[in-house]
């Protein structure tokens, strides 16, 4: 148990780090997902397509790879390094969360596209006869349905994103996985560290849970 | 280019080799898992609280805790935990397990919740009338869960099982940090002595793109093939 003490510092802070990298990488992503599940769903084909490969490429592709490209792969272009992006680029800590915040907007966009497409049509209809424009119909029937639809499967997702967030250990980020690691090869006890941290990771899962439940009955309005 | 051409100036046999040790890791795990599934399925359909319990520790642990943290308990915990059980039968020497059976034991536990998952909710979905009527017919109960709940079972799991497919295909790339040598890790020694990394790693991307769509349309047409309504 004393590793664990003496890291336990180490070991909160980089919790907090994990838990900061979720939400950031959740929140982005969850705006790349609206955005890429409407170009879906629109119905100019080069919107359609773009979302489509892009969709297809990042759920192809395991995020480890994606997170080496973004880190390491971008890196060796010039002209990444002559631009302004570079200043975000050389960071480990923004290339985590752009590649976090791709990977998940394309699962996202995937579980909103089938919110939209379950969407009865009559609805829809009912509210243009009633006079509603096609902004407003979207903005209060559409879209508040498929999101109350989506969220059991969003919720998957977001615990997903949680787990996923261990690979920024491999680009030298210290987040819960990496200092784990850190006290393993140092102290060699990987069983206790085991418990302790995925302790921590399912009280992470568990808070997930609980939140997408309260919502789920939040928005139970019919 | 060249780089990724066979021979001894190009990446493109190894690269090869690597692509067959990512399929053949994936499919032991995956296979790995599902004979773990076989055996977690029952204790969580279970009426014994405890054995209810038992399965649900399993599931709830290796879906919530990340990948990474697992293959590090395998790797580092796997020799030691292997010595403990060869001293007691008198062996002192240092063993270590190879990179390939931690990868395809610590990935296959993985796969293998997901599995217990898919397989669970595919059982309750089927009909009483298919249990009633197979014990009235005065079946055994191993026999008519293999001879008739079974079969139905794994129709109508096909599409999940895929998924579940995918998700350790995609994994396996993890093994890497235990130095097997899969695309991950071939890609990475390439790009180190190269220094070319954005070509190797968009060139594994490329191949994992082709090993999941390879395998979408595979589990597509047997889900075709098997769904026929009797």
């Amino acid at each position: 148990m004393k590793p664990l003490i003496d890291n336990f510092p180490d070991l909160l802070k980089s919790a907090l780090l994990t838990l900061e990298l979720t939400i950031f990488s959740i929140l982005i992503g969850l705006l790349i997902g609206l955005i890429f599940s409407l170009m879906r769903i629109s119905k100019i084909k080069i919107l359609y397509f773009f979302s489509y490969y892009y969709s297809f490429v990042f759920r192809g592709t395991p995020l480890f790879v994606q997170i080496f490209i973004i880190y390491f792969g971008l890196a060796q272009l010039e002209f990444i390094r002559d631009s302004i992006l570079w200043a975000v680029l050389k960071k480990p800590y923004w290339c985590a969360i752009i590649a976090f915040a791709l990977n998940t907007g394309a699962y996202t966009s995937e579980i909103f596209r089938s919110g939209f497409e379950k969407i009865d049509k009559n609805l829809v209809e009912a509210a243009n006869s009633l006079g509603l424009s096609n902004l407003k119909t979207f903005l209060t029937i559409t879209l508040p349905i498929a999101i109350k639809r989506s969220l059991p499967a969003y919720g998957n997702e977001m615990i997903l994103m949680l787990k996923g967030t261990s690979l920024a250990s491999t680009v030298t980020l210290l987040d819960l996985t990496g200092t784990a690691k850190y006290i393993i090869s140092t102290h060699f006890n990987p069983v206790e560290v085991f418990i302790f941290v995925g302790s921590i990771y399912l009280f992470f899962t568990f808070l997930i849970h609980t939140f997408i439940k309260y919502l789920e009955r939040k928005f139970r309005y019919y | 280019m060249e780089l990724l051409s066979f021979g001894d100036t190009g990446w493109g046999d190894e690269l090869f080799k690597a692509t067959f040790m990512t399929i053949l890791v994936a499919l032991v795990a995956f296979f790995f898992g599902f004979l773990i599934s076989i055996f977690i399925v029952p204790l969580k359909l279970s009426n014994k609280k405890l054995l209810n319990y038992l399965g649900n520790t399993y599931t709830t642990i290796f879906r919530g805790v990340p990948e990474l943290l697992v293959i590090y308990l395998l790797f580092f915990g796997g020799s030691s935990a292997v010595m403990f059980v060869a001293k007691i039968f008198g062996y002192k020497e240092f063993i270590e397990i190879n990179a390939f059976l931690t990868g395809s034991i610590s990935i296959g536990l993985i796969s293998g919740a997901y599995t217990t998952e898919v397989l669970r909710g595919a059982i309750e979905s089927i009909n009483k009338g298919q249990f009633e009527g197979a014990k009235s017919l005065g079946l055994k109960k191993t026999t008519y869960y293999v001879f008739v709940i079974a079969p139905q079972v794994l129709r109508l799991s096909i599409p999940n099982l895929s998924n579940v497919w995918q998700l350790t295909l995609k994994d396996t790339a993890l093994i890497s940090v235990t130095g097997l040598v899969e695309i991950m890790r071939q890609s990475y020694i390439a790009s180190g002595v190269t220094r070319n990394p954005l070509l190797f790693y968009s060139f594994a991307a490329f191949l994992y793109l082709i090993l999941t769509t390879i395998s979408l349309k595979y589990f597509n047409q047997l889900e075709k093939k098997y769904n026929h309504q009797p």
